[in-house]
This record gives structure tokens, sequence and C-alpha cells, in this order.
């Protein structure tokens, strides 16, 4: 018995929680990782206290279109903390996306996407996809006006898929409108899909394990490691003390500073909300759907701006992972990051006037800079700085001719 | 080097680009458009509600007057009916108070055991009754259009206590030229500036047990604050358990802080010697 218990106390050797210990203890990671590289544990952790409220909002919601309203505001008003639950789950998913775009855009700067680390990327942009269509389909279980009519819209793209579009819609639906089965369907997925998502994110950790973590210099870090526990540990606990104090001061202060004020008035097929605008972390790649005037055309790009993120490992040319050492590629790395502002911005703008051809501009750019400028900047970098070092080789005088000439 | 000083200072002006790229957007775009935006609708001004503070817990007496003005005007055509009598307790009126108010309605239960459906004085757990029996009801008795239900409102409007104070105080008379249809009344703050609400205030039209000078300002004032209680009547409390939550959050987050800094000391202040 005492030895079973000590070979089990040497966790390290035991087959089973060993995965614990390397992966979570003595996982060799970069010396040099900074705050940058603690929204992906801040990202894992909003999973879990999504799936938490979740689980308990769905033992007071009822997803029925003449129920959920009412069982909505039942929580709120009747359970014990159930404005607590509800504005963790509400407001989480907000903080969940900006969480996941900063890790997103950290990647893009760091290169995290450059060999070996491929596929690590595209299991993350998976992620997203389905955290996307997890959100849309919570945003519609309160049946709100924008849930409603939110709905509405965006199943309604499907039409543009030519022939079989509308049939496409009315089995998506259940009926011949958003209605009762389609409510209730939407929850089911909605409950399922997460689980999903935190089967993906252990697929998504198994890849980044496989080659451990970037860094923020972008080069090989094998020579210095350090174990994950403690320096990570504790670093990225504080990392997200400091996220949830923020988290906190919008379920607490502001709770519907996020959301739409007229999805407070329960949906009703016969009125037509005056703009009916998406959640914001949705208004970039609906700026990008509406400044197509094409809907087939518009809901294809809309896809593709998704789909693009898949390319980027693909499309690279560079062998520098780190933005810092890549000065051309700097400055489009932020005007991309203005142009995905400035796209939100576009989004919950009616389509009319400037607003559509600064979207369109705004959109080409998006669409130039994973398709055209990825690739060509790496190849420019690449000439210069062979360029260079070839002519310091040969003649160090000609090298500072010529660059006086430049 | 002199490519280089370029590619430097490109560097550094990257940031600079994108913002300056994004600020020269947003400036066209607003110059463009600013001014035809929202034709014939006034934006609701900023008022300073007490209530809405960080640290500000809801007025009862302001409630309590509200909850009267609710009663007395609003109530002849608008429902609350998410509000249940037993939530007023403690916060507009007494236990006593609200059993005695709840007894006056007859409410309608049933079926009894014979299968009839009957009529009972009201109780704590019923909701404040409707002015109407059902939606077509509601249409019918106001020319078809449906007197909304207020349990939500301040939380289903931009902007809300600002916006239901303006409409409120914002009957006016119509400009000249302003031709309005029969039953609609000039609203400059209400969408489209014709509203079917009649103006439901009056100065004096309702008299305050607190002798509160009843002003059409004063009433609009407190049934606003007590509709926002409808909305958030979890508002205090959140405020309260906020103050717990930032508290002992900002305490971990500095101790943890902390803790970071000391188990990182030894890497951060370690030298590395070449040796040859």
């Amino acid at each position: 018995m005492s030895s079973f218990v000590i070979k089990t106390l040497r966790w390290g050797k035991n087959y089973l929680l060993s995965i614990l210990d390397s992966h979570l203890i003595h996982y060799p990671s970069p010396l040099n990782l900074t705050y940058a590289w603690s929204f992906g544990s801040s990202a894992g952790i909003c999973l879990v206290i999504q799936l938490l409220s979740g689980i308990f909002l769905a033992m007071h919601y009822t997803p029925h279109i003449d129920l959920a309203f009412s069982s909505v505001e039942h929580i709120m008003r009747d359970v014990n903390n159930g404005w607590l639950i509800r504005y963790i789950h509400a407001n989480g998913a907000s903080m969940f996306f900006i969480v996941v775009y900063c890790h997103i855009f950290r990647g893009l700067y760091y290169g995290s996407y450059m060999q070996p680390r491929q596929l690590l990327w595209c299991s993350g942009v998976l992620i997203f996809i389905l955290m996307m269509g997890t959100a849309f389909m919570g945003y519609v279980l309160p049946w709100g006006q924008m849930s409603f009519w939110g709905a509405t819209v965006i199943t309604s793209l499907v039409t543009a898929v030519p022939v079989v579009g509308q049939s496409i819609v009315d089995w998506l639906w259940g009926g011949f409108t958003v209605n009762n089965a389609t409510l209730n369907r939407f929850f089911s997925l909605h409950f399922f899909l997460p689980f999903i998502i935190a089967a993906l994110t252990l697929i998504h950790l198994a890849l980044l394990h496989k080659d451990g973590s970037n860094n923020p210099l972008g080069v090989d870090s094998t020579g210095d490691k350090i174990p994950f526990y403690p320096y990570y540990v504790i670093k990225d606990l504080f990392a997200f003390f400091c996220f949830l104090t923020f988290f906190g001061v919008f379920v607490f202060y502001f709770p519907n500073a996020l959301g739409h004020p007229d999805n407070y008035i329960p949906a009703d097929p016969m009125q037509t909300p005056a703009h009916i605008v998406p959640e914001w972390y949705f208004l970039p790649f609906y700026a990008v759907l509406r400044s197509i005037p094409d809907k087939l055309g518009g809901v294809a790009a809309m896809g593709g701006a998704l789909i693009v993120l898949f390319l980027i490992p693909f499309t690279n040319t560079s062998e520098i992972r780190s933005t810092t050492f890549r000065p051309i590629f700097k400055i489009f790395y932020w005007l991309l990051v203005a142009d995905f502002l400035l796209l939100g911005w576009i989004g919950q703008k009616p389509v009319k006037d400037v607003f559509v051809w600064v979207g369109q501009v705004a959109t080409v750019f998006y669409f130039l800079f994973f398709v055209v400028l990825i690739p060509v900047i790496g190849i420019i970098e690449a000439k210069l700085v062979s360029y260079k070092t070839k002519r310091y080789v040969r003649d160090n005088k000609t090298y500072i001719k010529l660059s006086r000439i430049f | 080097m002199a490519l280089r000083a370029v590619f430097t200072k490109y560097n550094k002006g990257a940031a600079l680009a994108a913002a300056s790229a994004t600020t020269a957007a947003f400036s066209l775009v607003n110059s463009q458009s600013s001014a035809k935006c929202e034709e014939e609708t006034l934006h609701s001004p900023s008022y300073p509600w007490d209530h809405l503070g960080l640290l500000s817990s809801y007025d009862c007496a302001a409630l309590r007057r509200g909850f009267q003005v609710y009663r007395q005007v609003c109530a002849t055509c608008h429902s609350v009916e998410r509000i249940h009598y037993r939530e007023l307790v403690g916060v507009t009126h007494t236990t006593e108070e609200l059993i005695e108010m709840a007894s006056e309605v007859d409410v309608l239960d049933g079926p009894n055991d014979e299968g009839e459906m009957f009529e009972r004085p009201g109780k704590l757990t019923d909701p404040l009754p409707s002015p109407y029996q059902n939606e077509e009801q509601g249409r019918m008795a106001n020319g078809g259009a449906l007197p909304p239900d207020l349990s939500l409102m301040v939380k289903a409007r931009h902007a809300g206590q600002d916006y239901l104070f303006s409409i409120l105080t914002g009957y006016m008379d119509p400009p000249a030229g302003k031709e309005m249809m029969p039953g609609l009344y000039y609203n400059p703050y209400f969408p489209g500036s014709a509203i079917a609400m009649p103006p439901p205030l009056q100065d004096d039209g309702v008299e305050y047990e607190d002798g509160t000078p009843a002003t059409i300002s004063q009433q609009a004032r407190d049934v606003v604050q007590f509709l926002n209680w409808c909305a958030e009547p979890e508002a205090d409390g959140r405020k309260k358990d906020a103050l717990t939550y930032m508290v002992v959050l900002g305490i971990t987050a500095v101790v943890t802080g902390y803790y970071k800094r000391f188990r990182w000391a030894t890497l951060k202040t370690r030298a590395i010697t070449y040796v040859k």
C-alpha cells in the first residue's frame, strides 16, 4: 500500500499524471516571453468561464419562442445571483473575443504561424471560426429583437448560394422562417459547440507543445529554456488577474455597454428594428460582407476574409519570424491593425455615402495584406538583406558608396 | 547608411503611420456625414442622474414618488408586467402597505375545483396589474398603437434614462409648416418627431405624500428613476458586490504581481559570462 502511494505521489513518473507534469510543470518554455504570450492562457480560462456560466444559465433557460425572453428575465430577477451569471456569460463572450483578437494579432506580429508552426496557426483559425458560430447562436437565445433579426439576416445569407440556397436555409431554419425549431436547434448547438472548441483547444495545445512556444525574438530558444512552473504559471496568473479586473468593470458597472438596447425588446417578427447591427466582434467581417454590392459576392468575401487566415503560413515567404526585425513589414502590419479597426467601425455604420467606399478600400487592403503583401514583402526583405550582405562581403568601400546614394 | 536611416525612421513611424491613416479616414467620413445624420430627431441631453454613480444607490423616496406617478398616470395605458408587489417591499413601501395595495386589485385566478375561473383579491406574489387583458385589447383602446410594457424600457433604449426624461418633458407645439396627423403629438426626441402618446404629465397632476412640488420635470425625474429600478432592480446589490470584487481582485493582482517579480528575480538579474 505505502509503495503504491509513494509511486503515485511521484507523479512525474506516473503514466497518466505525467501529462500534467510535462505540459504544465516541467514544460520547457523560452526565457523571454512577454505578457503578449499571456493571452493564450487567458483565452483558455475564458473558455472555462463561458462553459461554467453557460451550464448554470442552461439550468434556468427555456428554449421556446414564447418563453425564452421571459426565462432570461426570470434569471435576471428571480434566480439567486442570476444577473451575475448572465452578465458574466454575456460580457464573457466579448472578453473572450478581445483576448482572442489580441492573441491572433500577437501571432501575426511575431510570425508564430511560420514553419514549423503552420498547423498550430490553422488549428487556431478553426477555433476562431467555431467561436464566431457559437457566439452568433448564443446571441439568438435571449430572443430579443436583435436576436431574431440578427438570426434572420445572417441565416438568410445562405440564400446567396445558387440554386439550392433557399432549400438549405429552410433546412437550417427547420421551417419557412426563423421559428421555434430554429431557436431550439441553436440552443442545442450553442451547448454542444463549446465542447468541440474545448477539444480543439487541446489539439491546439498539443500542436504548440510539439515545437514549443515561439518567442519575441523569433529565434530558436532551445539553448535557454525555463520550466513552465513557477515562471509562466505565476506570470500568466498575474496577467489573468489584471484581465479579470477589466472584465469585472464591465460585468459590475457597465453590463450592457457592449450589448444592443434593442435586445431588451422581445422579438417581434412583424417589426424590423431601424438598424440591425451584429455584436461588435463581428463588425469587421460584417463590413467586408456589406462592402461588396453583390449578395453572393458579399457572402463569398466574408467567408474569404476568414479562409484567407488559413493561408498565411503558406503564402508567407519570410524566414524572419519577428516583425521587430522586419522594418517594411512592420509598417504594413500596423496598417492592417488600423484597417481592421476601421472595418469594425464601418460595420456599425449605415450602408450609405462615404461609408461605402471607405469600407471597400479597407476591404481591399485587408485581402491585399494577406494575399499580396505577406508574400511580396517577404521576398523584398530577403532580397535587400542578401544584397546588402553580398555587397558588404565583396567590397566594403563600394557598399558605403552605394548606401550614400540611397 | 541612408537606407538604414529611412528604415529606422519608418520603424518608429509605423504606429504613427497607422494611427494617422485611421484618423484621416475617420475625420473624412465624419466631416461628410455629420450634416445629414438623424434628420428631425433630437438627441436627448445628458442629465446628471444621482443614482447612476459607481458608488450611488437608488433614492427610495424618489422611487416611491415615481411609483405613485406610474400608478396614477402611466398605469392607465402601460403595464410593468415583470414587477411583482413582493419586489417593491422595502423599496417603495412596507410589507403592510403593499399587502393592502395588492388586495385592492381583483385578480383573475383559477380554475377552481368546479372548473370555474374566479376573481380574488391580489397578493404580494401577483404581478402589477396590466391595463389590458391582452395585446389586441390594448391596440383597440389606443388606435392600433400598443403602449409598450415599461419593465425594461430604460435598458431597451439608447441612453434610456435621458431619453425617457426627454420624451416626458419634450412635448411642444410643432414648428411652423409641420402638419401633424390627427392623434399624433409633436415631440422632437421621438424618432420621426410624431408620437401617439398624449402629453402624460401636468404640473400638479399628482399630489406627493411627502409634499414635494409635483412639477412636470419632478414627476418625470421620479418616474424615470422608478422605471430604471424596474429594469435593473439588482443595480444596488450589484454595485455593492462590485466594490468587494474590485478590492479583493485588486489586492490579489498586486500580491500576484509582487510574487511574480519575486520568483523571476533570479532570472532577471543573472549575468552570462563568456569564457574564452
